[in-house]
This record gives structure tokens, C-alpha cells and sequence, in this order.
């Protein structure tokens, strides 16, 4: 009988990721087509929230207390603690935020196990199945692993977040580390006043480029981002220029989303831009030159300027949510 | 003086567009022009500003068989001091675990106080490899940087990372393998110089034998993972284009959103 693990990503905050919910209702469904058994673990400082939280979508969670969770960075430790309960687990699935891609890392070195990565879908057939999209959403690709075991990191908003009929156990344990990984100790946490929720997550991302022009510029993105309730996202060009931080950059050298509504005003759709998100459910353009490149994959481009547009639009979802 | 390796990808030209698998679903290196992944580049270019600044030496590391010469050349052209160039048949249709693998034995060769990469690469996208070498070098690791600032006194290194609300700075002894991003900085164009200068410079090809691999231990034969198809995702419908005064052009907008459930 197939066994498989979830490893939960904690926020700063002691709550679990929201993405750690989603691949936990991925695995409960690859669990029933495989007629396996699934499980979930967290590591924390003090896991109790997260674990509690987890235990709302999968039948038995783990919570491993660690005490240096906060003054290390969290992926080693995190491997580590891991590391028992994931060899004997036959396959793992994991978000693929840097967090989760950097345990999926260490963890394929320490288990010598493959790794199949950004899974936009995984069933079942007699091993995972594992959904993925290539060059930048060009092709979907299906692959499987070779042996009896695997990791998977799969990406935000792959399915939505349900939790199980009924919740399930938390186990307590304590960290007693797996693998003797070097430490990496944090000295400093900074927030900054622009940092939002991680915009890979983002149901609705509004995003601006080079055609916003400035920082001020940014005002109407940030103001139908809000009216929206999405989050704020940018081409590289708007980031070059410094107007919003490179934790908001979509693309090739940014993130890759895949949000239900992105709404892009003044990005030409150029092709580094275009593999961060051109799997998008809809996509809304506003821009000046109707032959931008965006124009042949948006489900809608208004053409016009995006100072009167943007408060135009902004303004009607005002009045209708009245 | 500071050694850095600086891990490199030939990865096909996203701008072209071109890219497609052969066949057997592998990446097919031919149907694009190899160019360096993106992200390497960023460490590449934040490795020679650290050597201007403390001094010491550059050496390029990379896993390929098409485009290994190209990316390495123009390495060099940027400044890098020497490249390495692993190549083998046998590496064809390699996996995460065997790339980490060779990539570390490579590396074992090396004398080095700083392994820098990309974050992850335009091609392959993962972003697992660099935490595998790391692990298995049992190497400090540190990722996501948008910074780095070694002490050469101290042997340490920090490292901003990118964190959800902001950053981390991270500290480390030296050897550490550091993973990149963007915010590093832009990486330079190579000067003619440069490019002239880059023609006498020594590159190393190193087989998996000489790396100590044995036959069959890693590669294509072995790999932990398989592509069993692909297929074009169902085509997006035709674009609906708007044009008018902003109110109309507004109305139109949230009628759409209103119809797909988006409001």
C-alpha cells in the first residue's frame, strides 16, 4: 500500500502556508485514487498552529517542535527533521515556494530519490503521475518516477484548498536531527513596508510594466489590486526602473504564476514576461498599442491609455460592489 | 583573494521561442541557440564584482554536451579565469540526482571559498539542484540572495535571502554554496577585450571517468525520473478586443470579470 507525505510550509506567523493546504487536498485525492495511505508533517519552533491547521485536510500529522527553527534557516532544519519520516514515506509532495524546493533538494541528495518539479496536476496509475508545464506553458508534459519512490514539488493554486470530513491526529515529536547538515544561522529578519502575501500565491495578481511610468504611476495598479483583493505584480522592466521590488517580478527570472485573474496594464507581453504567466485562467489587458504581444494571448485587451482606463475600471468595480 | 565556482547551463535561447522536446521527450539542445541560463549569469556577474573587490579567481562550471564550449567562452569573455566542462555521452537525459552528483564530483576537484549558481534555470525550472550539490559537498547553503558579502578575515559569508515579507541575512563559514537571483545585479556585456582575452584562457572537458563516476552509476541509464508524453495545452480562445471611451471600455472589463466569477 502506497504511502504518502505531505511536509507543511510554516509562515512567520506559526500558521501554515496556504499553499501547504492546497498540496495537502492534492495528496488526499492521489491517497484515494491509490488506495494509500496519506499522512502530513511541520517543523517550527512550535508547530502547534500549523499542525493543527494541517490536520484540517489530511487523517494524521506529525508536529516536530525544533528550538533552533527560528535562529537557523528553515529549510535544513526542516530536511532534517523530516528526513526519517520521509524514507520511510513512499512518495512526498511539497510546495514548490523556495522553502519547499530547497527541503525537496536536500532531501533527493540525502535519500538519492527523484524528483519530479512545478507539478500543475498529479494522479494515479500505479505511481504518481505527474503533470508539469514546459517552456513557460508551451507543452504539458506527464512523468513518472523510474523506482518505487519520489519527491514532488508542486506549484500554487494547482487545486483549491478542502478541507477532509473530519480532521484528523496530531502526534507530537521532538527533532532529533536526521542528517548533520551544516548550520546556517540567521542573523537579522527585515521586513519591508512594501513586502505583501507571496505573490505566487495570489488568486488575482494586478501587475503594471513599463508603460506605468513611475512609481506614482503604480498608485492605480496598487488601487485595483485592492478593489480586487489581488496582489501586486510587475514586469522586469517596472522592476529595472526600481519602481516596485524584484519580490513582485513575474517571469523568467521573477516568479511563475498561475493566478484566476491576471490583469496587466501597460506590459507588452514579451516573452520573458509571457512564461511567468501565461497559464493564468483569464488574462485582461489594458494597453496603448493593440499589436503589443499580449494582445495575441489575453482573453480580453482594452486598447487604450491605462491612466483612463485603469481609473475607469476601478471606479465601476467601486460602484457595483456599491 | 576569493576562489568562487560559478556553476553555468546552457539552456535554449528563451527568446526564441524555439524550444521543443526530441522524440524520446527529452529537451532537444538543437533546436534553439544554447545561451547561459539567465540566473547564472546574475552569479556569474556578482562573483567578478567580488573578485574585483577582494581579488582571487573565477572558475566556470558546467554539465553539457551541445553549447558547453558557447556558454563557457562567453564566460570567460565576461572574466571569468578558467572554465570546466563536464561531458559524456552518458550524461544524456541525466536527472536532478545524477546532475547534483556530477556536478559535486566536479566540484570535489576544486579548490574554491564561495559555489555560486542561479536560483533555478529557464529550461528545467526546478530549482533543487544547487540544495542537492550542497548536501552532498556537506556544504553551508544559502538561497534566494539578493546579496552577497563575504569576510575574508572571518571565512564567513552573508547572504541576504529573499523572504516572504522582505529578507533574511544569513550567515555561513566559508566554503558555501550560494544560489542567486536577479536582485544580484545586471550581469555585464563582455567587452572586445574581453572576448580577445578569452581565447587564451584555459578550459578543462572532464569525462565521467575522470571525475572517478563509474559506468552506469549516473546518467540517462539511471535516471529517477521519466517523461512519458507531452501535449500542447487546449489553445486559448480568440482575444476579445476592446476599443472607446474609458467608461464604455471600463463597463465591458467588469461585465467580463462579473461573467467568469471573478468578482
Amino acid at each position: 500500500m502506497a504511502t504518502i507525505l505531505v511536509i507543511g510550509e510554516v509562515t512567520a506567523d506559526g500558521g501554515l502556508a496556504r499553499i501547504s493546504a492546497e498540496v495537502a487536498t492534492l495528496a488526499r485525492s492521489v491517497a484515494e485514487q491509490a488506495q494509500g495511505s496519506v499522512s502530513g508533517i511541520v517543523v517550527a519552533t512550535d508547530p502547534t498552529a500549523a499542525a493543527a491547521e494541517l490536520a484540517g485536510y489530511l487523517p494524521a500529522v506529525t508536529a516536530i517542535a525544533d528550538p533552533h527553527a527560528a535562529d537557523q534557516v528553515a529549510p535544513q532544519r526542516v530536511a532534517s527533521a523530516v528526513l526519517e519520516a520521509t524514507s520511510t514515506a513512499d512518495y512526498v509532495l511539497i510546495g514548490a515556494s523556495p522553502d519547499g524546493r530547497d527541503v525537496a533538494g536536500i532531501l533527493s541528495a540525502l535519500l538519492g530519490r527523484g524528483v519530479l518539479v512545478n507539478a500543475v496536476g498529479v494522479d494515479w496509475d500505479d505511481g504518481p503521475v505527474v503533470e508539469m508545464s514546459a517552456f513557460g506553458g508551451k507543452l504539458i508534459t506527464r512523468s513518472r518516477f523510474s523506482g518505487g519512490t519520489g519527491i514532488v514539488t508542486v506549484r500554487p493554486n494547482v487545486v483549491s484548498a478542502e478541507p477532509a470530513a473530519a480532521a484528523g491526529t496530531v502526534t507530537k515529536a521532538s527533532a532529533d536531527a536526521g542528517a548533520d547538515l551544516p548550520a546556517v544561522t540567521v542573523v537579522d529578519r527585515v521586513a519591508e513596508a512594501s513586502a505583501a502575501a507571496p505573490i505566487e500565491e495570489a488568486r488575482i495578481i494586478v501587475a503594471g510594466g513599463r508603460g506605468v511610468g513611475s512609481p506614482d504611476g503604480f498608485r492605480i495598479v496598487e488601487d485595483l489590486a485592492e478593489a480586487l483583493g489581488g496582489a501586486v505584480g510587475a514586469s522586469r522592466a517596472a522592476v529595472d526602473s526600481g519602481w516596485i521590488p524584484y519580490s513582485q517580478q513575474i517571469g523568467q527570472t521573477g516568479k511563475i504564476v498561475k493566478p484566476k485573474l491576471y490583469l496587466a496594464l501597460g506590459i507588452s507581453g514579451a516573452i520573458q514576461h509571457k512564461v511567468g504567466m501565461q497559464t493564468a485562467e483569464t488574462i485582461v489587458a489594458v494597453n496603448r498599442d493593440p499589436d503589443a504581444p499580449i494582445a495575441e494571448f489575453a482573453d480580453l485587451v482594452v486598447v487604450g491609455d491605462l491612466f483612463a482606463v485603469g481609473p475607469a475600471i476601478l471606479a465601476e468595480l467601486r460602484s457595483r460592489s456599491g | 583573494m576569493l576562489r568562487i565556482v560559478v556553476l553555468i547551463k546552457p539552456v535554449p535561447d528563451p527568446a526564441s521561442a524555439a524550444e521543443r522536446l526530441t522524440p524520446d521527450w527529452r529537451l532537444d539542445r538543437t533546436a534553439a541557440p544554447p545561451v547561459i541560463n539567465g540566473n547564472d549569469e546574475y552569479a556569474l556577474e556578482a562573483a567578478l564584482k567580488l573578485v574585483e573587490a577582494h581579488g582571487g579567481e573565477i572558475t566556470v562550471l558546467t554539465m553539457a554536451g551541445h553549447g558547453a564550449t558557447d556558454v563557457t567562452r562567453k564566460a570567460l569573455a565576461m572574466g571569468a579565469t578558467r572554465g570546466v566542462i563536464v561531458t559524456d555521452d552518458a550524461l544524456a537525459g541525466s536527472d536532478a540526482v545524477s546532475t547534483a552528483q556530477v556536478l559535486a564530483a566536479a566540484l570535489r576537484e576544486l579548490e574554491y571559498d564561495l559555489v555560486l549558481a542561479g536560483i533555478d534555470t529557464s529550461d528545467g525550472v526546478g530549482g533543487v539542484v544547487h540544495a542537492a550539490i550542497a548536501t552532498l559537498l556537506g556544504l553551508p547553503y544559502c538561497s534566494y540572495a539578493a546579496r552577497i558579502e563575504p569576510d575574508l578575515e572571518a571565512r564567513t559569508v552573508r547572504v541576504r535571502r529573499i523572504s516572504p515579507v522582505g529578507y533574511d541575512v544569513l550567515q555561513a563559514p566559508m566554503p558555501a554554496l550560494v544560489a542567486g537571483t536577479q536582485a544580484l545585479g545586471e550581469p555585464r556585456y563582455p567587452s572586445l577585450k574581453g572576448i580577445m582575452a578569452a581565447r587564451s584562457k584555459e578550459v578543462v572537458t572532464r569525462s565521467l571517468a575522470d571525475l572517478g563516476l563509474a559506468d552506469g552509476s549516473v546518467g540517462g541509464a539511471v535516471s529517477t525520473t521519466q517523461v512519458i508524453n507531452a501535449r500542447q495545452p487546449p489553445p486559448r480562445a480568440a482575444t476579445r478586443v476592446v476599443r472607446g471611451a474609458p467608461d464604455e471600455a471600463a463597463r465591458e472589463v467588469v461585465d467580463f470579470l462579473a461573467e467568469r466569477r471573478l468578482i
